[in-house]
């Protein structure tokens, strides 16, 4: 049975100045699945993922979120779809200037008319969901690494939406708050049948959380398929990519 | 008496999507129950609330087709109103998937059931209050005693001095004061001069220009207009490049290799400081009286000759020492602020241009009621 798309990207093509960074990217993204895009350092991750942002215009090609295509959006529509989505950054950016709750709250005040208290009560409920609840009133800058993160996560699920992009979630991180990180967006994934679109090089993460891989050489897409085909692929870049890893941790998946 | 009609049933729609019924003590919920439903439900039900005179509640979830996270808070948040009511309620008949997202997203009752409160107005006055003190005036006077403690030390420690600093600082904090210095109260002495040349010419006081003039750069626009521009020229690097030094761990690398960062980096500039401004003030005052000179000479034909004799007869000796007092006052004042609010920075970078706009208004102001106060008791 075909599964329902959120995300499908077509040919698409972008460059800085004079240079190339994407020549032709295609790629699709399930519902309720969680899609890793993978490459190398300079394969153009980061410049897909902010294609489908919408922090950068595409020139060429087209790539439409949860059935709307994104190069055509005015600027009302646009930020109806970034209602939809919550976007989780490397760094966290979370604003500075505000207290975690603060930050959490922001979509919530800024979109809803909802009560104080009400917020209140939801932010609380979310930064528990990450086990934050203690940061309430701290600022980021008292946060530690793995808790920046998780209060960025908080922020970005606060709207409860359909669809969630990890820009390098683990990044920074030791293996144990990786795994309670991962298992976060797992539960994200199976309670709430949310989309995930990860952009990640954590090869535990990825065994753990993917369902989907996307692999980008160059610019271009050299591999998209399920996680089980990735691992066994011949193409010689995702075939170099997981082989670093096959030794030790593909043994015991494939075990259990 | 009369009572007031008890109300023991309701029903409202919110947005056509959600249907609410209140009857004896069902109240049922059917069609969806997320967030933009939740704001109407909870203002709703706020406005019905003192209507309700029963003791216990249930709702009836069967008819709910779907809910988010906003919609089992807003299910909690309105029980937890019955309950300060002393309402007791529960919820039953929930489909498989809106339990799962309850039993996700609602919480535990015996865990902490909300957020912190925030301070009442006394409290957050009275820490507020505390605070000031505690951390302002006693981080205040601790630094400036531990800094009067190394800065004495050096001075028969030359050894563990930091070699080249004090020069460097002195430049910096000096030296490349001085144009600024010399122009502005050139700039002041003339423009008094002027000012009074129109009144004085009235009374036929045209010689007294010449006292008016040296008192008031002497004792006061000298000293004050130069620790002034220092706090805003030097005042405000020694915040800001303190502050990037926290922010940057550089001030840890220092305590971790044993260095005391208060002796390594603010006592060059408390020396630096100190030093040169005596000379800048002397530099003010030359400058000051020159301009006031050049104005009543073209004012008030009193040519440099009279001027000079006038002054030489009344300038004493006190002024000159008070400026001295006043120029070791200022320099402590302008040097201790910038490191402390320096030292204070919270936040990254943002922070350094927050502490370093605080650091040149407070020490500004510090300047101004140090100089009131020295004028009161040296009068």
């Amino acid at each position: 049975m075909e599964k329902e798309k959120v995300l499908e990207v077509q040919n698409l093509y972008a460059a800085y100045d004079e240079m190339v960074v994407l020549t032709d990217v295609s790629f699709s993204a399930n519902k309720g699945e969680v899609t890793v895009i993978l490459g190398g350092s300079g394969s153009g991750k980061t410049t897909v993922l902010n294609h489908l942002l919408g922090l950068l215009p595409i020139e060429k090609g087209t790539v439409s979120l949860l059935g709307k295509n994104v190069a055509t959006l005015r600027e009302v529509e646009q930020v109806d779809l970034y209602l939809q989505m919550g976007v989780f950054y490397q760094n966290g950016g979370l604003l500075n200037s505000l207290t975690v709750a603060e930050n959490v709250a922001l979509p919530l005040n800024q979109h809803t008319n909802l009560p104080q208290d009400l917020i209140d009560e939801i932010v609380f409920m979310k930064l528990g969901l990450v086990n934050l609840q203690h940061a309430f009133y701290l600022y980021p800058s008292q946060l530690s690494g793995g808790m920046m993160k998780r209060a960025a996560l908080a922020r970005a699920i606060v709207m409860d939406p359909p669809i969630l992009f990890c820009d390098e979630p683990g990044a920074g991180l030791d293996p144990v708050s990786l795994e309670i990180l991962d298992k976060l967006i797992l539960n994200l994934k199976n309670k709430l049948g949310m989309s995930i679109i990860m952009v990640t090089h954590e090869v535990s993460s990825i065994l753990r959380v993917a369902n989907r891989i996307v692999f980008l050489d160059k610019g271009v897409v050299v591999f998209e398929g399920p996680l089980h085909e990735a691992l066994h692929s011949t193409q010689p870049a995702v075939n170099e990519f997981f082989s670093v890893m096959k030794n030790e941790n593909i043994r015991e998946l494939l075990k259990g | 008496m009369r009572k007031k009609r008890a109300r023991t049933s309701f029903s409202f729609c919110c947005q056509d999507r959600l249907q609410v019924n209140l009857d004896g003590q069902t109240m049922s919920l059917s069609g969806k129950l997320t967030m933009q439903e939740a704001a109407e439900l909870t203002r709703h039900f706020l406005n019905h609330l003192r209507f309700i005179e029963q003791k216990t509640l249930v709702f009836d979830l069967s008819g709910l087709v779907h809910i988010d996270s906003a919609g089992v808070m807003a299910l909690f948040y309105i029980r937890k109103k019955l309950y300060e009511k002393s309402i007791q309620s529960e919820l039953t008949d929930a489909p498989e998937s809106i339990a799962d997202k309850i039993r996700l997203f609602y919480p535990e009752e015996e865990a902490g059931v909300s957020p912190p409160r925030r301070p009442a107005f006394f409290e957050y006055v009275g820490g507020q209050v505390y605070h000031f003190f505690s951390s302002y005036v006693f981080g205040f006077i601790l630094l400036a005693a531990n800094i009067f403690y190394w800065g004495v030390t050096d001075i028969f420690k030359p050894r563990a001095r930091r070699k080249g600093e004090f020069v460097n600082q002195a430049v910096l904090i000096g030296v490349n004061a001085v144009v600024i210095v010399v122009f502005l109260t050139f700039v002041i002495g003339y423009v008094i001069a002027l000012h009074s040349a129109g009144q004085l010419r009235t009374f036929g006081a045209n010689i007294f220009v010449v006292d008016l003039v040296v008192f008031s750069i002497l004792s006061q626009m000298g000293p004050l207009i130069t620790a002034i521009l220092v706090a805003g020229r030097s005042g405000s690097a020694i915040a800001a490049e303190i502050a990037t030094m926290k922010v940057t761990a550089e001030l840890d690398a220092l305590k971790t290799m044993g260095l005391n960062p208060n002796r390594f980096v603010v006592v060059p500039k408390l020396y630096a400081c100190m030093l040169t401004m005596p000379f800048l003030i002397v530099f003010a005052n030359v400058a000051g009286i020159f301009g006031g000179g050049l104005a009543a000479n073209v004012y008030l034909d009193i040519t440099p000759e009279v001027f000079v004799n006038r002054m030489m007869d009344i300038m004493r000796n006190k002024e000159l020492w008070v400026a001295l007092v006043k120029s070791q006052v200022y320099a402590a004042l302008i040097v201790l602020t910038g490191s402390f609010y320096g030292f204070r920075v919270e936040r990254g970078a943002e922070g350094v241009g927050k502490v370093t706009t605080v650091a040149v208004v407070v020490s500004i102001t510090l300047v101004i009621v140090a100089d009131s106060l020295l004028g009161v008791i040296f009068y």
